[in-house]
């Protein structure tokens, strides 16, 4: 009998959907617990119709709607905005063959930042046109867009593993070759100070990571070096950047840089923050990666080094690969917190997405507004940094989970 | 000195210090080409140590270490020639957690024997066959069992062919059920011919496998002969001591 009584009960009670049961075992089980929830809904219910009030009946909207072209690109010349459309399909047929070849991360990655470009080229579809008018309409670049990932996808799936390497190299290559499309062959068909926008953020930031990762590296190896003089170097460097806000970096490449160079030698303001955000996120990236060689056994080596591998072999196909993987989640988290600080190059007069919002600001048209657009543009700016970042915490969430269930 | 040259290692007088501790303390001893020797001794005597000067995973500062002929010295070059005389397993395995197991018996071979990818798993998976865990070949090492991780271990120092493999406790970090399946391998491996130097206190192996028991304690080799000698009849109090703790 008793068996029966079990087995009836076998199968979890399935719960109904019990709305007031929900409320009271969650938000009213207690008498102090009563009052957070009621006061939390209050301040809730406040800022929500308060925004809502705000949102639908200003019209300051007009102002970031209007200025889709800068926000996305800055000053770029309208008659040349087919070169960071064309850096647009590149990056996407490589997602795109990317996400049809590894499937699992950058099938993810791919879909993310697929339909991240689609979303934020469909922000400006319904907008005025640009003025004057760009040689491809948004509708045919958002087509362009969609068709080039999905079709590349396709082929990327068709193709299979051996287009393994010939993607890497293309990645590899692709961030010089856009350097060359957005400014054009010889260099001086659009000067980077016209280089803006999410554009530059974006550049700005994937430079960042791109140039800073082996520089990170090889700090982090130094730091760990048996030669006492690099090992020092490595030290002093990194807890020196370490110490100093970014903001005084950026201070110092735009104003010292050319103090050391010959006075004939120019390097422009977009250059200078690359160097000074290459510089400081290679001081953080040298740490995650020196947390992640700490963490691998000393067995590890010992055993490379038994089976008669050197030291630089040890490093490169034993120690290295293993400390990398363990702080990949980190490394994604490093590269969306330098994209969120890339917004500093505002203040030494670059117009990225937060200078492009100030740019927007100061138009003459606003003036007539009521405490001007100021809101409605960094609300707009806010939202775009928001949808990046959020979209690159998930894949991270996504590469965790897939570095979990593999190996270990 | 023909009798010499069949000494494929000889140690003489080595001492060893960890700063002021003395782990070694003028340990010298002769091993024959195919000669099984296995080391025994209480804990913290120094035997992982002293196998350990013999491939350089420690450096010794006295005393003279010759492997194969090859003079122990400073000289990177005359190091890396003695690794690729001797493998070693560990107590830990110390298997590589990135590389699946094929990989892990074909990295030595590829990187630093210059062998073709191709030859070298090719051998990898005549050698996964001989330890039986061909069919683990794609696995990575997390996703196997203790006795069959050591096995792979195993297969990765043969893949060196090398003509020493020392052991450091193969066996004692290991359910007691997988025990038996590395022991076996181990006896196939003594019974062709490499010569073998093992610390172990699977005193069965020793009496069946060895050629030679070397009993240590304080950094000091105390007792050596053969197993029957060395079991039936110790001389010395302290191995009589360890003898009956362990037995
Ligand atoms: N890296 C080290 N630093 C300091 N002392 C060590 C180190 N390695 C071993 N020792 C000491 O040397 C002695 C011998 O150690 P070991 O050779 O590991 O002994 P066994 O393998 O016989 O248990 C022990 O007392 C141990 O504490
Ligand atoms: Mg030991």
């Amino acid at each position: 009998m008793a068996t029966e009584v079990s087995q009836s009960q076998a199968r979890a009670p399935q719960p109904g959907i019990d709305v007031p049961g929900w409320l009271r075992k969650n938000l009213f089980s207690t008498w102090y617990n009563s009052l957070i929830s009621i006061v939390l809904l209050v301040i809730v219910f406040q800022v929500v119709t308060g925004f809502f009030q705000w949102a639908f009946t200003t019209e300051g909207w007009i102002a970031a709607a209007s200025n889709g072209r800068l926000i996305l690109v800055g000053r770029y010349p309208a008659a040349e905005l087919w070169r960071p459309q064309l850096a647009l399909a590149l990056v996407a047929v490589l997602l795109g063959l990317s996400g049809g070849v590894w499937r699992g991360i950058a099938q993810a990655l791919t879909i993310g930042f697929a339909g991240m470009m689609l979303v934020l080229t469909a922000l400006w579809t319904q907008l005025p046109p640009a003025n004057p008018p760009a040689p491809l309409t948004t509708e045919l670049v958002l087509v362009g867009i969609a068709a080039l990932v999905g079709g590349a996808y396709a082929a990327g799936r068709a193709g299979g593993e051996r287009l393994r390497w010939p993607i890497i190299a293309g990645w590899f290559l692709a961030y010089p070759m856009i350097i060359l499309i957005l400014q054009g062959f010889g260099g001086a068909t659009v000067p980077t100070n016209l280089w803006g926008g999410l554009m530059l953020t974006m550049l700005l930031s994937v430079s960042g990571i791109v140039l800073s990762f082996p520089l990170g590296v090889l700090l982090a190896l130094g730091r760990r070096s048996s030669l006492p003089v690099v090992k020092f170097f490595c030290v002093v460097y990194i807890e020196l950047i370490r110490g100093v806000p970014l903001i005084t970096v950026l201070f110092m490449a735009q104003l010292m840089l050319p103090l050391f160079l010959p006075s004939e030698v120019r390097i422009d303001a977009v250059v200078r923050a690359v160097v000074a955000v290459t510089l400081f996120s290679a001081a953080y990236l040298a740490e995650n990666v020196r947390g992640g060689l700490q963490s691998i056994p000393k067995g590890q080596v010992e055993a490379a080094r038994a089976l008669g591998l050197n030291v630089v072999k040890t490093t490169l196909l034993i120690t290295l690969p293993q400390a990398l993987k363990a702080v990949i989640p980190v490394l994604v988290g490093q590269f969306i917190s330098l994209f969120k600080d890339t917004s500093l190059v505002a203040i030494i007069g670059l117009l990225d997405l937060l200078g492009v919002a100030r740019a927007i600001n100061t138009q003459p048209e606003w003036l007539g507004f009521p405490g001007g657009v100021w809101r409605e543009t960094f609300f707009v700016v806010a939202v775009i940094y928001w949808i990046f970042s959020f979209t690159m915490s998930r894949s991270s969430r996504q590469i965790e989970a897939n570095l979990n269930r593999g190996a270990r | 000195m023909s009798d010499k040259s069949e000494d494929i290692i000889v140690c003489e007088n080595v001492s060893k210090w960890f700063g002021e501790f003395r782990a070694l303390n003028d340990v010298s001893i002769r091993v024959k080409k195919g000669e099984v020797v296995v080391v025994c001794g209480p804990s913290g005597s120094g035997k992982s140590t002293f196998i350990r000067t013999i491939n350089r995973l420690e450096e010794h500062q006295q005393g003279r270490i010759v492997v194969d002929g090859i003079e122990m010295s400073n000289d990177i070059r005359n190091i890396d020639a003695i690794r690729r005389e001797v493998g070693m397993v560990f107590q830990q395995f110390n298997l590589f957690p990135h590389l699946t197991v094929l990989q892990n018996v074909t990295l030595a071979p590829v990187w630093v024997r210059k062998k073709t990818r191709k030859e070298s798993e090719q051998r990898a998976l005549e050698l996964l066959e001989r330890v039986g865990i061909v069919e683990q070949a794609l696995k990575f090492p997390g996703q196997l069992s203790g006795g069959q991780q050591q096995r792979v271990a195993i297969a990765r120092v043969l893949a060196m062919e090398p003509r020493i493999i020392l052991f450091d406790e193969p066996t004692s970090a290991l359910d007691p059920e997988m025990v038996k399946e590395v022991l076996d391998v181990m006896k196939t491996l003594a019974s062709e011919g490499i010569t073998m130097i093992c610390v172990t206190h699977e005193m069965g192996f020793a009496r069946e496998v060895a050629d030679r028991v070397v009993f240590m304690d304080r950094g000091q080799i105390v007792e050596e002969g053969t197993p029957e000698h060395f079991f039936t009849n110790p001389h010395h109090e302290r191995t009589k001591l360890f003898l009956s703790q362990i037995l």
